[in-house]
């Protein structure tokens, strides 16, 4: 029982993740009054990338040429390090929240260097920009999740998933102002709107798009791939730590069906977010950004003032 | 063996290897290569030889203490104290000398008949032995000798390459900032020895609860001043950024790496050991100001262009990180939570640690680089990775150390500095509590940063096209820089990964320092593995390693060997949008960090230059070339050394009248002067 | 705003299945299906599209757009357009090739992983159409780059753009495109 945990605590995010970019994409087409690509469209898409050739340019070296495999196996290591849907799986190894932040530190890390290593102008920017939104977001992102990690005296993720905070009376309204905070550094992390538009072909105002302009066939695959892993990784991180309700917390099968169900409906729900206000909003002029970024930082401090 | 080691014979034959490397090179000084094998050998040998003493006296728990000879001045002894603390940094020292000096052998090769071998070896060798008796000496009047000696012999190798205007003019302003720093320190010295009566640092500490309070904390203000110039903290960083830059890069990265840690160090052994008890608002500024020099230092250097300054400036980052797990010790420490002072110096200790290992690292690899191709603009860089694959391999691994990123040990190191503060922001009371905070927010930004300013860092030396034609005539450097480079990149591996082992190590040397042998300290607080508090915060390297490694081993070989092995690789152009492929068409530094200093325009106050030649003067309608300098303007300069030095003048100028040249009035002078001194006398 | 999402909620399905221009859209409907089954079977139910504009005087740009609005919605048969030619399987070129833009369409087809397809879309493209005499054009499509099939129009309505691709699709098999390439190279 608790290999087959692990293991599904393991494929778990790289099997669900494409779903969920699937889902976002359905919920904006309906918005645009369209019917809109199949939910299962992400996972064609990856096979189809993993089946075509690559053009390699001739500038780029081994970093361009291993950062698709790196980081992938980083969002699979940080899937595995957070708690999806058991709580009774104490990963004291690596579920530390600052080990999480900084695996995923190491993801934006290599990508952007893969931007610049190309020496296109687009890539060079999309990193300067991904890095810009990445350095002033760690702050927000540290500090959300450290308001949790306080009301619970640990910052293993597991054992905070396991107190169920915002149930308790005194730490309803941190929990909540954190996660704000933590919400909008999700959309930054994920160039979601109002930070980064994924759909867009202006190749001025990529971020995330522009240090992937050069790649092709499987290290594309492989990269969009990685982005929905961290997608699934943060809405997981916000589901289950600050709203950690229907988590398995006890080894039962039937707790762990429950567990994963609620995860799925639980980042159902922070998609159809997603998707709503990707569909309401515009995306923010660039040097505003920061703002925004401050505003979630300020949410997660005041969050710990009022504690 | 390791108790001659642990003893004083062990630290005499130490001092000796570095003085015969010291007086060999120079007498050698005739001949380069000779000069630089004996300067080479013997520091390789001495720092391997103090690498055995610090070990053996932590190992054998033993104190050493000794007196060599006797003076004729009853206040200066010859008195060495080793303590864990002492030996900690001796192997700290010894440790990064041992890889700058291997990496010297080769790196001195492009002074030869440039400049005087013999003499870069002798104040080489005088720099490494003067830090190691910075740390060891236990007499005020001997401390001042030694770090006098560590000062000058550094200013000189700063100035190394004279002919170069620019390492005059940094040389001057680190000898008058060292200096300035110094007196401080003299001042503070004074001031304690008016009430314990010794320059002896054991006394001092014996009779510290002589002082009252008002002195004490005076003596706190000009030692935080006085060590925090050498350490670097802003805003007395400013010779920081000229110096490290301009001296021979293996003498940068002892600089940057061990040298303006003696700094921290005795602000650790004052406010510590000595000034025991120490009053709460000490440790609130020392920590205010760590938050404020790291979260400054590294937007310094995302502004800058200069490889070699940028890695300066994030040594002030760096440093300002270690103040943290000062500030925070000494806030415990005045709280009476021992454990957690503990706990808080390890993290220090480990950061400094760590931090001589890493900035070491890319100090030599940026030496590396600027060896072959003699500049270090990084606008002139770009694509080096395929013309010094290895060395961009060892300064991506220092990148990665330095941005904490795991498995490295910069991220262990980090991520005890953060847990010290969560603590503090968690047990504190409410005012106290915003100090933690605003320390732990300023260092998580200024991780964020430095990921950003190391991205900018790697990519646009290392990665993408040339950008001028420096590049593609550099070659790999040879092997002894290579072999000094990757043996620092492995252990900046392994001490992460060995991370729990090490702050085991750590916890004993701290415990040993602030409480007598027989004091227990209650709990083991983090014992064999990384584990912080009572077991519910803990992070194992070897599990993030095996992780992610194996992670990206299996990632591959699915990839690449089950899904579809068929799959063609084609070489092809960068795909640009259509438009040509040029050396400018790639993102420089100073764009990539453009976005950050606009962003942070109220601290860092950009400037930028337009300039536009026309072809024809009279109608400016085509315009020949036109050129953009952006930059950031020197604000300490301007807020705060100038108008310091204005007032000095405007004094000085005051003062002038009072020379008026007659002799009359000199003899008038004197006269007041006597009758003044008596008045005071009687 | 909440006002106009429940609106847009409400209206969807009278919008997408009104009794406008339905026969038409029945049509579309048939030869989309029919679409998605070939690309299915070709690329695995994923088409990616980069247009190129050599030059085009917009018009097929504007019908190439209206495939992905609301009307149209080609996305739903597995067909999305992407921002760069690494990430595409087919080439979609309008307009007659200009002198300048001449270069950036042959960097554009060899930075197109294979297996791909370039069609030429647009009277413009085939042979120059109206621009076929200027100076500025250096000329068709298919004397810069190799191209596979032709969507006449002057524009292609986006129906016949479907039926076109459908054409493609059935007209190719994967390993013809995959020969084809190797016999290029």
């Amino acid at each position: 029982m608790m290999i087959f945990v692990w293991l599904l605590q393991v494929v778990l995010t790289p099997i669900a993740a494409p779903l969920f970019i699937g889902i976002i994409k359905k919920i904006k087409a309906k918005f645009q009054n369209r019917c809109g690509a199949n939910v299962f469209q992400p996972y064609k898409d990856l096979w189809k990338l993993m089946h075509k050739d690559e053009v390699v340019s001739k500038d780029a070296s081994w970093i361009f040429r291993y950062t698709p495999y790196i980081i992938f196996a980083i969002t699979i290591v940080a899937g595995a390090s957070i708690p999806l849907f058991a709580t009774y799986i104490k990963n004291t190894l690596t579920g530390d929240f600052l080990l999480v932040i900084y695996l995923l530190a190491g993801y934006t890390f290599f990508l952007a260097l893969a931007g610049m290593d190309i020496g296109s102008g687009f890539g060079g920017f999309g990193s300067s920009r991904e890095m810009t939104v990445a350095a002033l977001a760690e702050g927000g992102l540290i500090f959300s999740l450290l308001t949790i990690s306080l009301a619970g005296g640990s910052s293993n993720l597991f054992s905070l998933a396991d107190q169920h905070m915002i149930l308790k009376n005194q730490f309803f309204l941190p929990v909540l102002l954190a996660f704000c905070g933590f919400f909008i550094v999700l959309l930054a992390e994920n160039s979601r709107f109002p930070f980064d538009n994924p759909s867009t072909h202006l190749e001025l105002t990529m971020i995330h798009e522009a240090m992937i302009l050069e790649y092709s066939g499987k290290r594309l695959a492989l990269i969009e791939w990685a982005a929905a892993n961290k997608l699934f990784v943060f809405a997981a991180l916000g589901a289950n730590v600050f709203f950690p309700l229907g988590i398995a917390q006890n080894d039962s099968v039937c707790a762990v069906i429950v567990g994963v169900l609620a995860l799925l409906i639980k980042v159902t729900v922070f998609c159809v977010f997603i998707a709503v206000l990707e569909s309401i909003i515009a995306k923010f002029r660039f040097f505003r950004l920061p703002d925004l970024l401050m505003v979630s930082f300020i949410l997660s401090v005041i969050a710990i003032g009022v504690m | 063996m390791m108790n001659i080691l642990a003893s004083e014979t062990g630290f005499i034959v130490l001092f000796f290897l570095f003085a015969v490397g010291a007086a060999g090179s120079l007498l050698l000084s005739g001949n380069d290569k000779l000069a630089n094998a004996c300067a080479s050998c013997f520091s390789i040998a001495g720092s391997i030889w103090g690498i055995a003493v610090s070990v053996a006296v932590l190992a054998t728990n033993s104190v050493v203490n000794f007196t060599v000879g006797q003076t004729f001045w009853p206040l200066l002894s010859f008195n060495f104290d080793v303590t864990k603390l002492s030996a900690f940094f001796v192997f700290t020292i010894a440790l990064i000398s041992l890889f700058c000096s291997i990496y010297g052998i080769g790196y001195i090769k492009h002074y030869y008949r440039k400049y005087s071998i013999g003499a870069l070896g002798f104040f080489y060798n005088l720099f490494i032995a003067g830090m190691i008796l910075t740390v060891t000496a236990n007499n005020a009047l001997l401390f001042l000798i030694f770090w006098e000696i560590m000062s000058f012999a550094s200013y000189f190798l700063v100035v190394y390459e004279r002919d170069e205007e620019q390492n005059i003019s940094a040389g001057f302003i680190y000898l008058v900032m060292t200096h300035i720093g110094t007196l401080f320190i003299i001042a503070a010295f004074l001031l304690i020895f008016k009430y314990t009566n010794s320059f002896d640092f054991s006394v001092m500490k014996q009779s510290a609860e002589l002082l009252p309070l008002s002195v004490k904390n005076a003596a706190f203000v000009l030692m935080l001043i006085g060590f925090g110039t050498k350490a670097g903290i802003i805003p007395f960083h400013i010779w920081l950024p000229k110096a490290h830059p301009a001296a021979p890069s293996h003498v940068s990265a002892l600089m940057s790496g061990v040298m303006i840690k003696t700094g921290v160090y005795m602000l650790i052994k004052f406010f510590l050991v000595v000034l025991q008890p120490v009053p709460l608002w000490w440790g609130l500024t020392v920590l205010t100001i760590g938050a404020i020099s790291s979260l400054l230092g590294v937007l310094y250097a995302l502004t800058e262009h200069d490889l070699k300054r940028l890695l300066a400036y994030s040594s002030i980052e760096n440093i300002g990180i270690i103040l943290l797990g000062v500030g925070s010790a000494l806030v415990f420490s005045a709280l009476a939570m021992p454990e957690l002072v503990i706990l808080s110096l390890v993290a220090a200790l480990f950061h400094i640690f760590n931090h001589a290992t890493f900035k070491a690292l890319l100090f030599l690899s940026a030496g590396s680089v600027i060896s072959q191709t003699h500049t270090r603009n990084m606008e002139k860089f770009g694509g080096l990775i395929r013309y010094m694959p290895q060395t961009a391999f060892c300064f991506l691994i220092g990148s990665m150390a330095i941005s904490a990123l795991p498995p490295f040990n910069g991220f262990f190191s980090e991520w005890l500095i953060f847990q010290t503060l969560f603590k503090g922001i968690f047990l504190m009371d409410f005012w106290t509590k915003w100090f933690f905070i605003f320390a732990a927010g300023s260092l998580a930004f200024t991780g964020g940063l430095a990921l950003a300013c190391f991205v900018k860092a790697f990519g646009s030396t290392f990665l993408a096209r040339p950008r001028s034609a420096v590049v593609a005539l550099s070659r790999e450097s040879t092997f002894a820089l290579l072999i000094a480079m990757f043996l620092l990149a492995l252990l900046a591996l392994l001490f992460g990964v060995f991370s729990g082992w090490i702050t085991s190590v750590l916890k004993y040397i701290s415990t040993g320092m602030i409480y007598r042998a027989d004091a227990v300290v209650a709990g083991s607080a983090y014992g064999n593995s990384f584990v912080v508090g009572n077991g519910s915060d803990s992070v194992s390297a070897i599990a993030i390693l095996f992780g992610v490694g194996l992670a990206v081993v299996f990632v591959i070989i699915a990839a690449r060997f089950v899904i579809n092995r068929k799959q063609k690789e084609v070489i092809g152009e960068t795909w640009n949008c259509g438009s040509a492929l040029l050396p400018r068409t790639q993102i420089n530094a100073a764009g990539f960090s453009r976005s950050i200093v606009l962003i942070f325009k109220g601290l860092l106050k950009p400037s930028m230059q337009h300039d536009v030649e026309y072809l024809d003067a009279q109608s400016r309608y085509l315009p020949s070339s036109r050129a953009v300098s952006v930059g950031i303007s020197d604000v300490y300069d301007i807020y705060f050394y100038k108008p310091l030095y204005g007032i000095l003048t405007s004094l000085s100028v005051y003062s002038k009248a009072i020379q008026s040249g007659n002799i009359n009035v000199y003899i008038l002078y004197i006269l007041i002067a006597l009758t003044l001194a008596l008045l005071v006398v009687v | 705003m909440f006002k106009k999402i429940i609106k847009i909620f409400k209206n969807s399905k009278t919008i997408n299945r009104s009794d406008f221009d339905f026969a038409r859209n029945v049509e579309f409907e048939t030869s989309g299906e029919k679409l998605h089954t070939q690309i299915k079977n070709l690329f695995s139910g994923s088409l990616a599209i980069r247009q190129i504009d050599a030059g085009s005087d917009n018009s097929c740009e504007q019908e190439l757009v209206a495939l992905s609005n609301s009307y149209y919605d080609i996305e739903r048969f597995g067909i999305s357009f992407v921002a760069s030619p690494r990430h595409a399987d087919m080439l979609l070129v309008t307009g007659p090739v200009t002198r300048n833009m001449a270069e950036a369409l042959k960097i554009a087809y060899e930075a197109t992983p294979n297996p791909k397809i370039v069609v030429a879309v647009g009277d413009d493209a085939i042979d120059g159409g109206l621009f076929s005499d200027s100076y500025a054009v250096s000329g068709r499509v298919d004397s810069v780059v190799p191209v596979d099939y032709q969507i006449p129009g002057d524009p292609p309505a986006p129906m016949v753009i479907v039926e076109h691709l459908l054409r493609i699709m059935e007209s190719y098999s994967l390993k013809q495109i995959s020969a084809r390439v190797g016999s290029e190279l």
